[in-house]
């Protein structure tokens, strides 16, 4: 339990996928405009980074490896089945959002579907079978990456609320300002790799 | 920005190539343009502008996909249920990148083996699909392939933008060519002074987050120049 734990501390603070791999950044900076609908997608994002990590750890592990029900090395398929994984899950997720939640699903707008696209997730995917983890460890390593982003997109869009009061330049107010935010806070997140959660705890 | 610019579908599906045709190409250029505007392929653009020379195959190959993304799923647009049109959508950019992934290999197997992983990451580059998204699903393939054309030139443009003072203040080059800073061969040979020769490589130019704030100032200078794209609220 306390190894999972680890897992999960360490894919949410100290490799953070949005501020320490830059993964899934499109839907980072331009989501990120208020609290309210950074935490609509935040929270989409952990589900399916909770949902498609087991399943494609199941994918990975059972068709795919040598070992496999196929008994061949299938790994070239790899990268469409995690893909067409995360489309369907996605799908799934709008159709809920859009049934329960239609302003959240408006606000979105197109960076729902590109949730499919947020290299965050497939990224995460990939990551699970470089790192081989097991079956629980896979969970908790999507819970815990999702976790992160969820934090990570919630702190830049709070900042970007405070930021709008300063006096920023015109030019620089919003995007720009996201983007150099952005940066300083990936290098403040560089302070924190390296660091061993068992160490610590 | 969640606004992504989408076009009413037109009506006549004629091939002129009038004032609208000609808009749908030059506006992603500047006022819509894909990253500094639209915030779509953001992954990418940060991981490959370390050098100016992969950021030129990168840019070729994603006008390519784009292209041809565009216009197959605006051909069959008519016919992809709704309820399936991501994987329908993923399917096409997927088989696509896989064509330019060979197709570098066989024509130029140096560059290939640099950015083979970044190649098959276009598959996730969120530009092809935000495009079939926002235009090609609405949209005649005529049109739709201009606009595919156009958004992956703007791409490409602030991807070279960013790869230029990346590489020039990260390694002292550009396109590997050694500009500012000495060269290795200093150390065997100090008389060998070149240009600039005091200045030592900036490695945080070469780490991601410098790539984010490159960006930052880009937009800045952008938006300076183009006020009406100037974020009001």
């Amino acid at each position: 339990m306390g190894e999972l734990l680890n897992i999960f501390i360490k894919s949410a603070f100290i490799e953070n996928l949005a501020l320490s791999y830059f993964l899934g950044m499109c839907s980072f900076l331009a989501v990120s405009k208020t609290v309210k609908t950074a935490f609509g997608l935040g929270l989409a994002v952990i589900f399916v980074l909770g949902i498609t990590m087991p399943i494609n750890w199941l994918i990975n592990s059972v068709l795919l490896a040598e070992d496999g029900l196929f008994g061949t090395d299938l790994t070239f398929l790899r990268f469409i089945l995690f893909i067409a994984v995360i489309a369907s899950m996605v799908q799934l997720v709008e159709m809920v959002i859009e049934k329960f939640s239609p302003s959240l699903y408006n606000s979105l707008g197109i960076f729902l579907p590109l949730i499919t696209v947020n290299c965050a997730i497939l990224g995460g995917s990939l990551f699970m079978v470089s790192k081989e983890y097991n079956f629980s460890e896979s969970v908790a390593f999507g819970l815990g990456g999702g976790f992160g982003w969820f934090l990570a997109i919630i702190a830049i869009a709070a900042i970007r609320e405070k930021i709008r009061y300063s006096a920023v330049p015109a030019p620089l107010r919003g995007l720009g300002m996201a983007f150099i935010i952005t940066g300083l806070m990936g290098m403040a997140f560089m302070g924190l790799m390296g660091i061993d959660p068992a160490a610590v705890g | 920005m969640a606004d992504t610019a989408t076009v009413k579908e037109v009506k006549k599906s004629s091939l002129t190539f009038g004032k609208k045709e000609k808009a749908l190409i030059t506006d992603p250029l500047n006022d819509t343009n894909p990253i500094t505007v639209q915030v779509l392929g953001i992954c990418s653009a940060l991981a490959v502008t370390t050098g100016v020379k992969n950021s030129l195959v990168m840019a070729v190959a994603v006008v390519f996909v784009c292209l041809f993304a565009n216009t197959i799923t605006s051909l069959l647009r008519k016919r992809i249920p709704k309820q399936v049109r991501m994987i329908v959508q993923l399917v096409i950019i997927a088989t696509l990148v896989t064509v330019v992934e060979l197709t570098l290999k066989a024509i130029n197997f140096e560059s290939y083996r640099q950015l083979s992983v970044f190649i098959g990451l276009i598959i996730t580059n969120c530009i092809v699909m935000g495009r079939l998204e926002a235009f090609a699903m609405g949209n005649d393939p005529y049109r739709s392939a201009l606009d595919g054309l156009g958004n992956g030139i703007g791409y490409g443009l602030i991807l070279i933008a960013v790869a230029i003072p990346r590489e020039l203040l990260g390694k002292g080059s550009l396109m590997d060519f050694k500009i500012i800073g000495n060269t290795s061969e200093f150390l065997v040979n100090t008389t060998e002074v070149s240009w600039l020769g005091w200045y030592a490589n900036n490695n945080l130019m070469v780490l991601v987050p410098s790539a984010m704030i490159v960006i930052g100032i880009l937009i800045w200078i952008h938006r300076a120049w183009n006020p009406k794209l100037v974020d009001v609220s």
